[in-house]
């Protein structure tokens, strides 16, 4: 039980600075999501509308079920909409500005990465991915930034592609070697 | 006793070297995923799923569910060296877990926890056993009214027993039936919902939403915190594992009190998270000495594990015998099932019995396997928390796209994962629950065809649902449920207004 006092410590140099300012309130985004909601019902609900939402010979018409959800959907949305304004005083954080940084920091490379393996292929993509987040956002040694990209990205290969044959987007490079 | 043959058929179904393996890796894989912050369960299950197409659904199904008994355990980890809940469902553990931990006693902990997850699911295992091919051959009986009357009866509890505001989860739910409605009608063959689009033809696919919703957007709500760590490092020894099973029969009430809290929570969907609350704070009630609660007391540790896996395991009951998942990760092993070709519902037992008794064979297998892995490898696992989450982030960005790119081979697919990624990280900052719309997403179809079949069968008179005693039944207890709170709220007004009285008089 001697080892039991061993402490594991990891650090984050880039973590958020707790003062940080905020963005917007809690209840900002509320009324947005409320309102994107309700305009996403009434969209919803003329679309199935139009598809016919009465009774047929058949029973009911297929735009039957998804109309009276939209209507549901939309009232919900519109209670919670009221709810929120007449709550009025200004709610807790959603996100500060620190926040806000560290979630695009890992929001675009995503995206990116999305964007990068309709060109390159998955493989290529994901080494891109792993070895630029590691050195750029967690400040990790080149070495051992490209070594683990590296590896992962191959035992990816090898689990999908080779072991279990699950089809994956390929780019220029898979072609190159042809495969 | 015929349950019993059959399950000992499921294990001879299991036995095979490569059932084995799959099931050793569902469980490494597990426990990995539960320890790592910004993965859990039912993130863990959905990114791991295409692993397992090209599998027979035996092998896939035990390989899944080992990786949610790997995820159970693993979460105990985090909970106790670090103070930091792996899930939701383990922040119960951390309030006599971690002090033990800082009192050196971390072996001792880490051990009450791995031991009393096995006791919880091992009761739940057996409830499953027993109860579900009886509730299954019970079901064979319904038709649709009475399907759908289940179904309203899964959405109504979810709004009326759920903790969150009521639009919000009712928000949820429609949100989540109204996207499963996208794409063709499997009824009358119509476009629904896709406004001209080609890409949204197909439907949006369960997986795709859940990979998003889940993984992606935990990413983004773990990033947003301090990821700085501290804890204790631990190795249990076979002395301390004796020691504390010794002590075991001492707690027989807590453990036992726990499983079945677990059990019954686990099958109402309510979930793992209120069970190992309530399991804490009910041993704590009935102490004898409840100040010592919170100060490294092993009761503590033993009270919401047990009722946290009981929790977990009793989820998968109504799935397997009515097609109706407990949880969000029973919902996402529902969707497996329905990838590799099977129809859940009861008469799984009857068309596939190798497969529903070598899961269940696999559930007591796999939770003793997975014991014995998690006493051995603890500090292997508690060490993964050294790697700093700039290299665990970008890896499960890659697993997730592998995912949701694998179900349908379609580009689209991970657009619509980024979308939902986003869809959730706000959803979950503003409390609108992520649970109801999953389920509302794995089962909308089924309740709209089961909804059509019932009118048609009637003609159009919703009175189908209270055509006979077993719907009528169900239907009057889901609206119950669904208006649970307001009725609540009535008998206490009610009461409030007779108790003045009393003491006046």
């Amino acid at each position: 039980m001697s080892n039991t006092d061993l402490e594991i410590i990891v650090d984050d140099p880039t973590a958020p600075e707790p003062d940080s300012p905020a963005v917007c309130s809690t209840r900002t985004v509320e009324i947005i999501v409320s309102l994107l909601l309700l305009a996403l019902a009434v969209t919803l609900g003329i679309d199935n509308y139009a598809t016919g939402i009465s009774w047929d010979d058949t029973g009911p018409q297929p735009g039957y079920f998804p109309f009276y959800l939209s209507v549901i959907l939309g009232g919900a949305s519109l209670f919670g909409l009221v709810a929120t304004l007449l709550a009025g005083a200004p709610s807790d954080t959603f996100v500060t500005r620190a926040q806000l940084r560290r979630v695009l920091l890992v929001f675009l490379p995503t995206a990116a990465f999305c964007l990068a393996m309709q060109v390159l292929g998955l493989y290529v993509a994901s080494f891109l991915l792993i070895a630029g987040f590691m050195r750029f956002v967690g400040k990790i040694a080149w070495w051992k930034s490209l070594l683990t990209a590296f590896v992962f990205t191959a035992i990816m290969f090898a689990t999908f592609d080779i072991a279990f044959d699950v089809i994956m987007p390929k780019g220029p490079l898979e072609a190159a070697f042809g495969r | 006793m015929e349950a019993f043959g059959l399950l000992l058929h499921g294990f001879a179904v299991l036995m095979t070297w490569k059932i084995m393996a799959l099931m050793v890796i569902g469980l490494v894989l597990g426990i990995f995923v539960g320890v790592l912050p910004g993965l859990g369960g039912p993130n863990g299950v959905a990114i791991l799923l295409p692993l397992t197409f090209t599998m027979d659904p035996t092998s896939a199904i035990v390989m899944l569910s080992c990786i949610y008994w790997g995820a159970l355990f693993g979460g105990a980890i985090t909970s106790i060296l670090f103070n930091i809940p792996g899930e939701a469902w383990s922040v119960a553990t951390t309030f006599d877990g971690y002090p033990m931990a800082q009192q050196g006693r971390a072996a001792e902990a880490l051990t009450a926890a791995f031991t009393s997850s096995f006791i919880g699911s091992l009761v739940a295992v057996l409830l499953i056993t027993f109860l579900a091919p009886m509730i299954s051959s019970f079901a064979l009986k319904f038709g649709p009214p009475e399907f759908f009357a289940v179904y309203l009866l899964t959405f109504c509890s979810f709004v009326g027993l759920g903790r969150e505001a009521k639009h919000k989860t009712v928000i949820s739910m429609a949100l989540g039936l109204l996207i499963a409605g996208i794409g063709m009608d499997t009824v009358s063959g119509t476009l629904r919902m896709t406004f001209g689009s080609n890409e949204l033809l197909r439907g949006i696919n369960f997986l795709v939403a859940v990979i998003g919703l889940f993984g992606i957007s935990e990413i983004l709500l773990t990033m947003e915190e301090r990821l700085a760590l501290r804890g204790h490092a631990a190795k249990i020894s076979l002395r301390t594992v004796i020691n504390v099973w010794k002590d075991l029969p001492k707690y027989w009430m807590t453990l036992l009190r726990s499983s079945v809290i677990g059990c019954w929570l686990g099958i109402t969907p309510g979930g793992a998270i209120a069970a190992s609350f309530m399991g804490y704070n009910l041993a704590k009630r009935f102490s004898k000495d409840p100040g010592s609660f919170g100060k490294g007391r092993i009761e503590g540790v033993f009270a919401p594990e047990t009722a946290a896996h009981a929790s977990g395991t009793a989820a998968l009951l109504p799935m397997l015998a009515l097609g109706i998942p407990g949880s969000g990760t029973a919902a996402i092993l529902l969707g497996g099932l329905m990838v590799w070709g099977l129809n859940p519902g009861p008469l799984l037992f009857v068309e596939h019995k190798d497969f529903v008794w070598g899961l269940i064979a696999s559930m007591y297998l796999g939770n003793v396997v997975g014991l014995v892995i998690v006493l051995t490898t603890v500090p292997v696992f508690a060490s993964i928390l050294r790697v700093p989450f700039a290299a665990v982030a970008p890896m499960i960005v890659v697993s997730c796209a592998i995912g949701a790119y694998a179900i349908q081979n379609a580009m689209f697919d991970i657009w619509l994962m980024l979308g939902f990624g986003v869809v959730g990280y706000i959803f979950k900052k503003i409390g609108i629950p992520l649970a109801p719309f999953t389920l509302a997403l794995v089962l909308g179809n089924r309740a709209e065809d089961a909804f059509r079949l019932s009118m048609i069968g009637s003609g159009g008179s919703v009175g189908v649902f209270w055509s006979n005693g077993l719907v009528g039944t169900i239907t009057t207890i889901a609206i119950t449920l669904l208006f649970w709170p307001v009725i609540d709220r009535v008998f206490a007004g009610v009461g409030r207004m007779l108790r003045p009285a009393k003491a006046m008089g």
